[in-house]
């Protein structure tokens, strides 16, 4: 991580200790005491937040028996590593898995390029009623999602809609989210405006001011909002649950909530752990290849993600 | 945003200002389409009794009348304010604890933060699925461990209606890591300076941390408040895949309901008062957090969110 550390006790270091004090009044020595006992709690912390996984990915590798057992076994005899076929056969996970794949790209896609052409001209182009509309868009990131929920069901009901795709993925492409729209906007202003003249000069117009120079300027921003979204889409649940009918449409989400409430899983916990263990991979590798991006998005926007 | 751009014509101008209005079009659209036609139509559809089949009757404000006559709404918004009260400051406090101790120039603080917020990434089904099975009462590794750490017979969790809540809560916390990431930015921003400031100004390390820390990042602690309190009246997933809101309701989260209203016995009427209802509580307690800010929220001119 770049930038600076600072303890937050702020001393600095390297004062000498004049006589008659003691070694433990040493701030050094105290400094290091405190350091060590951070520590401590700090490793109890992660060991806490660990065994859950760890929890889920051995139980996946064990047989029945071993799951049930009291007190449970934390390593099993064999490495049961024909659970996860064995898990997965007995529902189409491949097909689920491509449609949350068609949803999340799908709206992915809309997202970007509809949060980003709005967003340039928040921050490029003036208007008289821009700042207005910069306000209703800033007012609909409090907007709690229930409140147009009903209806939203009602409409996409009326247009034949209920059972596709479409309410999953076209409301993308219409603005892309207003939270994509503020932090693609912010980081657009961070753009030298000079470059947009000398564009100007080399007689670009608007429209390829943003597609030639300011997208490809803004990939960490773009990459970031995308990072969001999939994590975002590929865990929903709501949504898909609203909308899709039939099994053969159903997101990752909604295929394990059904093997797991429909008694498809027979009480078997090891098939239950490692469908668990599947539907979780696509994110944690996600967020281990863009951990740094993932990092640096939820500092600049302050939102969980 | 002031621009100083050579002079321009008044075509140019006009020019512009109709760019403006293209490139923001698609979520001028998707605003009117997503959010405020149904925010209006919600509102008018509380004031029916429409089942999907028969047609709308309009009953005025029966609806509400009968959401405050019904023990179930109160239920669900005792257990949702209950979880909120409780889960979003223990998270902010834990959160903001780890970080500053994180802060203390820990080894490895990378890999710490890393394994910390692993568990906001992995939110959804199978997170709720692999908690369901930690807290089963019999061979729950929670129980089991409150069994061989500290010699205590562990509550039945899920399946105690005085102890599901605090199950919910439980898991919550697991999720610190989230907040955690951005008050670890929010820590490693605050200016050396105003430490040995405050230090030559005699201030010792509880005041320096009260009066510089605390107060530095105080507006993304207030950012989070905010949205912790509004993430909860969207609480769904966990309820509905762990507990179906039982034992006897006691986990029957506001969103679950409303859910069930909507999409289970076919109320629209009822559900769109409901979330009218939790629109005017969430604005409400919105309003009072910002209000109250001014006392405990410190902004530097122009760092203002």
């Amino acid at each position: 991580m770049a930038g600076k550390t600072l303890t937050s006790s702020g001393r600095r270091t390297g004062t000498v200790p004049t006589q008659g004090f003691h070694w433990w009044q040493s701030k050094q020595i105290q400094q290091r005491f405190w350091r060590i006992v951070a520590l401590i709690i700090i490793l109890i912390g992660a060991a806490v937040i660990l065994v859950p996984f760890l929890w889920m990915l051995t139980t996946a590798l064990k047989t029945e028996t071993e799951t049930y057992a009291i007190p449970p076994k934390w390593i099993p005899d064999r490495l049961m590593w024909n659970n996860f076929p064995d898990a997965l056969r007995l529902l189409p996970f491949g097909t689920f898995f491509r449609n949350s794949a068609v949803i999340t790209f799908g709206s992915m896609l809309g997202a970007l390029l509809s949060s980003s052409i709005v967003a340039y001209a928040f921050a490029r182009l003036r208007a008289p009623e821009r700042d207005v509309l910069f306000i209703i868009l800033l007012a609909t990131l409090m907007l709690p999602g229930q409140v147009t929920l009903i209806p939203l069901y009602l409409l996409f009901n009326k247009m034949g809609w209920v059972n596709t795709y479409y309410p999953l993925i076209l409301p993308a492409y219409f603005g892309g989210g207003a939270f994509n729209v503020f932090l693609l906007r912010q980081f657009f202003m961070t753009v030298p405006l000079e470059m947009d003249d000398a564009a100007k000069i080399d007689g670009c117009g608007f429209f390829s001011i943003y597609w030639r120079l300011i997208l490809p300027l803004s990939k960490p921003a773009l990459g970031t909002v995308a990072i969001f979204h999939f994590m975002g889409h590929w865990n929903d649940f709501f949504t898909p649950l609203i909308y899709l009918n039939d099994v053969d449409k159903y997101t990752v989400s909604l295929g394990l909530a059904f093997f797991s409430g429909g008694g498809l899983s027979s009480g078997r916990l090891e098939w239950l752990m490692a469908a668990s263990v599947v539907a979780l991979l696509p994110c944690l590798i996600l967020f281990f290849l863009a951990q740094r991006m993932f990092i640096q998005g939820i500092v600049i926007t302050g939102v969980k993600g | 945003m002031a621009v100083t751009v050579p002079k321009q014509s008044g075509v140019q101008t006009r020019k512009e200002a109709w760019a403006f209005r293209l490139f923001v079009s698609p979520w001028l659209l998707g605003f009117v389409l997503f959010t405020l036609g149904p925010m209006i139509a919600s509102f008018v559809i509380a004031m029916m009794r429409w089942n999907m089949v028969a047609a709308p009757v309009f009953v005025g404000l029966e609806n509400y009348q009968l959401a405050f006559s019904d023990p179930l709404f109160w239920k669900s918004l005792k257990v949702t304010l209950i979880y909120s009260f409780a889960s979003v400051p223990m998270g902010l406090v834990l959160g903001l604890f780890v970080a500053v101790l994180m802060n203390q120039k820990i080894p490895a603080m990378n890999v710490f933060r890393t394994i910390y917020y692993l568990p906001a990434v992995v939110s959804g089904v199978a997170v709720a699925i692999l908690w369901q099975l930690m807290f089963n009462s019999q061979w729950g590794v929670i129980n089991t461990l409150l069994r061989s750490v500290f010699d205590v017979k562990g509550p039945k969790w899920l399946l105690d209606e005085s102890w599901v809540l605090p199950a919910f809560i439980v898991m919550s916390l697991w999720g610190i890591g989230g907040g955690m990431v951005i008050y670890l930015a929010g820590l490693q921003s605050v200016p050396t300076d105003l430490y040995e400031a405050a230090e030559l100004d005699g201030a010792g390390p509880f005041k320096r941390f009260l009066y510089v820390t605390l107060a530095w990042i105080s507006p993304v602690i207030f950012f989070n408040l905010i949205m912790g309190i509004i993430g909860s009246f969207q609480s769904f997933t966990n309820s509905y895949i762990m507990t179906s809101g039982g034992p006897n309701n006691a986990s029957l989260f506001y969103l679950l309901y409303l859910y069930q209203n909507a999409w289970q016995y076919f109320k629209m009427g009822y559900a769109s008062a409901l979330a009218w209802i939790a629109f005017v509580i969430i604005m409400a307690l919105t309003v009072v957090v910002i209000r109250s800010s001014p006392a405990w929220v410190y902004y530097e001119s122009g760092r203002g969110r």
